[in-house]
Formats: structure tokens, sequence, C-alpha cells
């Protein structure tokens, strides 16, 4: 029982590393995909910004937003995780790999939290792909 | 003074662990937790008495709807009703308002008319009046002030001839305030509206007497008296219950049925349609007799000394800023705050991973009042019997380990 909470306590620190030190904070001016929502219930806000190379695969994705640390920490870890995907990759993509990386249980009030980049991400793919067809 | 060792005996969940720390319960405005004799007095139904109500002419089905009676008495004397008739079982206070709203606003309230409210309420207490605003029903809110207590000087100003109902929480579920509630039913009753009074948060700490009060209206749940979830209460006045329509038609709650009518049956029963929750008025009945063994004055007391303490340390905690009255005059055990650079869902998470404390965070159902503070959520500590001072001390030093955290 201890050592499950220390392990919790652990992957807390990384999400917590991920909240404060996020490398793909930023704007991305000249974004092919730019994406926003927010869970009004606690105020999170994610807005996400992906450029595409010529094969339509991520060249480098970005976040905005504020609230929680699983959102935003989640919202960093899936800009990282996404560089190099195509959008049809990403239009398939299953929001398990985001939790898996996530690692940390989440009752049904925060796994709004965590996968509220996620959704913001589907949205902005799927859009961009019915607008290119 | 409160024997908080003895009473903690009987709370068999208090020896739970979580992630691997004793359970430190402090979101008991949302539930408390159960003792011992009303688990057992639930179990006890189950197992011996278990049948349905008035109806079976065998034994069973006459203790059970003995039980189920006793249950509605039991109440009317806690909350010194004059007849025990007056008592409706419903599910909870949402319930219970949904009820006013559906067999008495509805027929009685028409386009003009008006509800004052306060910018306090839980949404159980705004949601089903906005429902009448499609029929002309114009609702308007009573402000707060800067340390949480009620504009009584707006009930004056909004509360007029076209005013049909001062509907009002006895108890902020965010702030703690406790409000006049017999003061703002005389404003109401001087200008002919009725008064419905929110005591989901008051009855667990408070001496209630509706009669004193003189509320048209009370309503509570169970659940957050030490009672089961699913039984709740609708306290009024039994002209007005006589003079309402029921909501929920079927069995239970007719005289005689022929193809073309029906007749209703008398009070409680015209308003409790179907086979009711026994189990649970037998565990609010078990509930209220453990309230009654401890005292409500006792309990009252407990919490504002765990309050005062609370208060007074939680000053030594930086980043923290408290919402609601600061003296704990005219105020409950409950103490809505905010860590500066934290949102509150994860003050609550490391609350709860590094020392088993829970509490809540949110919007609390009182997205008016956030607003109307300038928040989307705040963390809520909400103390009961069980709770002591050496948990307050753990649940201190956890909020000064968050300045690491962030």
């Amino acid at each position: 029982m201890l050592e499950e909470s220390e392990d919790m306590i652990l992957k807390t620190r990384t999400l917590l590393d991920y909240y404060k030190n996020a490398k793909t904070k930023g704007v991305i001016e000249d974004a092919d995909i730019i994406s926003k929502d927010e869970n009004i219930s606690c105020g999170d806000e994610v807005k996400i910004y992906i450029k595409l190379d010529e094969d339509r695969k991520v060249r480098e994705a970005k976040f905005t937003g504020h609230g929680c640390i699983i959102s935003q920490a989640s919202a960093a870890m899936l800009t990282e995780m996404i560089k190099g995907k195509s959008v049809e990759e990403l239009s398939k993509m299953d929001k398990k790999e985001l939790l898996d990386a996530i690692g940390v249980p989440l009752g049904p009030v925060r796994i709004k939290c965590a996968l509220l980049s996620f959704k913001v991400m589907k949205k902005g793919v799927l859009e961009y792909i019915a607008k290119k067809v | 003074m409160l024997n908080v060792e003895q009473i903690r005996k009987d709370f068999p969940i208090l020896n739970r662990l979580v992630n691997g720390k004793k359970l430190i319960y402090f979101d008991n405005a949302a539930t408390t937790q159960k003792p011992r004799q009303v688990i057992n007095a639930i179990k006890e139904f189950y197992e011996k008495y278990n049948a349905n109500i008035h109806r079976s002419i065998h034994t069973l089905g006459e203790e059970s709807t003995k039980l189920y009676e006793k249950a509605h008495k039991k109440v009317a004397d806690f909350i010194k009703a004059k007849n025990w008739r007056e008592i409706i079982f419903v599910r909870n206070s949402t319930e219970a308002i949904n009820l006013v709203m559906y067999s008495w606003a509805i027929n009685n309230l028409k386009t003009g008319d008006e509800i004052v409210l306060t910018i306090m309420e839980h949404h159980s207490n705004i949601v089903p009046w906005q429902y009448l605003q499609r029929k002309g029903v114009k609702l308007k809110f009573v402000d707060i002030n800067e340390n949480g207590t009620l504009k009584m000087r707006d009930f004056e100003k909004l509360v007029t001839d076209k005013t049909k109902l001062v509907a009002v929480t006895h108890v902020s579920n965010v702030l703690g305030t406790i409000n006049p509630v017999k003061e703002i039913g005389k404003i109401a009753h001087d200008r002919g509206a009725l008064l419905l009074v929110d005591g989901a948060q008051s009855i667990p700490r408070m001496k209630i007497d509706v009669r004193d009060i003189d509320a048209d209206f009370y309503v509570f749940s169970g659940h957050k008296m030490l009672g089961p979830t699913g039984i709740g209460v609708l306290y009024a006045k039994a002209e007005i219950l006589e003079s309402m329509e029921p909501f929920l038609m079927g069995g239970g709650m007719i005289k005689s049925v022929y193809t073309d009518n029906f007749t209703w049956n008398e009070l409680p029963w015209k308003f409790e349609a179907g086979t009711p929750n026994i189990a649970g008025a037998v565990g609010l009945s078990a509930a209220i007799d453990y309230i009654n063994g401890v005292g409500v004055d006792n309990i009252f007391r407990h919490e504002r000394r765990l309050t005062e303490y609370t208060l007074e340390a939680i000053r030594e905690v930086e980043n923290v800023k408290i919402f609601g009255p600061l003296d704990t005059k005219n105020r409950t055990g409950v103490i809505s705050f905010n860590y500066k650079g934290l949102h509150p869902h994860d003050v609550s998470m490391f609350l709860d991973q590094l020392a088993g404390i829970a509490i809540r965070s949110g919007h609390h159902c009182a997205q008016l009042l956030m607003r109307r503070l300038g928040l989307v959520a705040t963390s809520r500590a909400s103390y009961y019997i069980y709770n002591t001072i050496e948990e307050i001390d753990i649940f201190i030093k956890t909020l000064k380990k968050l300045r690491e955290m962030i």
C-alpha cells in the first residue's frame, strides 16, 4: 500500500515537471491546425497549435492554456507525443496512449482534465481533414 | 463536549487507509459517514422486517408499515413539526424542491409573478425555479456582502407584492454562512409570499424548529446527517400540502380508483407514490436517534471549536485565501479556500495522496456564487462530529508542504 502510494507520488512529480517546465508551451504563428476547448466546470483551458510538413506529418506542436496540473501536463505530454505522426494517424489515435503516458490512475472527474488536450487535438485534426477533402 | 474518541468507534469507515494513511474525512458537506447504528438498523430491517407497506395484512407487512410511519413521526419531532403528516419522504433535497415546484409553484404562479432567491444557493434551489421562467415567472437574486453574509436590505428591495416565494438556504454549502431565515421569512410573509428553506446544511448541526422559523417548506437530505443516501424530506404546512396536487401518480397515493377518476390518499401518502425507500426511512430514523443521543448543540459547538482552530492555524499557511465569514459567530464548519498557484483539483489530489485527506474541490454546485466571487472553483474542507484537532494539524501541515509542489 505504501509503495503504491510512493509510486503514485513519483508519477505525480513527473506530471508536475511537465506542468512547470513544459517544453512545448507556446504559440505557432503559422500553424496549420489551431484548436481550443475548455472544461467549464473546473476552468481548464487548452489551445493546441500544429504545424505540418509536406507529408502532412506533425513537424511541431505547441499548446497554451491554464488550469490544473493534470490538464496542462497532459497537453504538454500530448504535444510532445504527436510529433512525427501524420494527421491520419492522429485521427485514429486512441486516448489510451495518452492515459498510459500520464500513468496516474484517474477518477471520473479528473479523467476529463486529462483528456481535454486529447479532445482539442482530435477536434482540430478532424476539422483539418474535413476541410482538405 | 463530545466524546469524539468514543464517537469515532461508531464509524467503521474511519479505520480505512487511503494511500497508506488513516482516512481523514473532511467532505462532510457533501455527505457524512454512517455510524454502525445506522448501518445495523438497515441491515436489521432487511433481515427481520422486510415487507411492502400499507397493504399486506401479515405480521411483516404490519411491522414494516409501523416502522415507516414511525420514521415520519421521528422526523416530525426532530424538526418540531405540528403533525407527522406534514413530513413527506423523498429521495433528497433536490427532489423535495422539485416536488414544490411541480406540485405547488407550477399551479399557483403565473406570468409576472416573482421568486426571490439568493446568489449563494445550491443549483438544486435555482435550476427547478428556472424551469418556471418559460411561464413568465421572474427570478431575482439577493447579493452577498464582502464577508459572505446576505445583503439583508436586498430582501427589503426585491421582495414585493409580485413575489410569491422566497427560497433561501439556511446555511451556505460553500461559505458556511448561517442565514437569518426567520427574519427573511417575516419579510416574505409581510408581502404575502411563502418561504422555502433549504436545510440540507443546517439540519445535521443546528436545532431546527420549523414552526419557530415559520417555514412554509423546509427540505433536507438524510445522507448529510448520518443517514443513508436516497432518503430526504419535504416538510410543508398541512394546509399548503392539502391544497397541492401530487406530481407523481400511481400506487400508494390514491384512496380509490375508478375507470374515469380517482381520489387522493391522505397526507403524507398523497405525495409518496410507489413503494418508497422503507429501509432508507428506517436508516434515517436511526440517524436521528444517533444525533439526539449526541446532542445537536454539542455537534454545533464541536464544529465551532474545529472551525475556530482552523481559521487561526491556517493563517500561518502562506498562499491560502479563505472565503466566507472570518468569525465563527454565524458560520458552520465549512471552510472554502484557494491555494495561490494551485488549482483546487490539484490541492485535493495532493492532500489525498500525501495524507489521505478527503476534501472537496470544484464549484460545489454553486456556480452563481463562484462567479460572484470571481472564481471558477474552491477547495472546501467541511467538518462533522468525528473530526479532531489532530486531523486539522495534519491538514495544516500538509497544506504547508504544498509549497514545495509549485
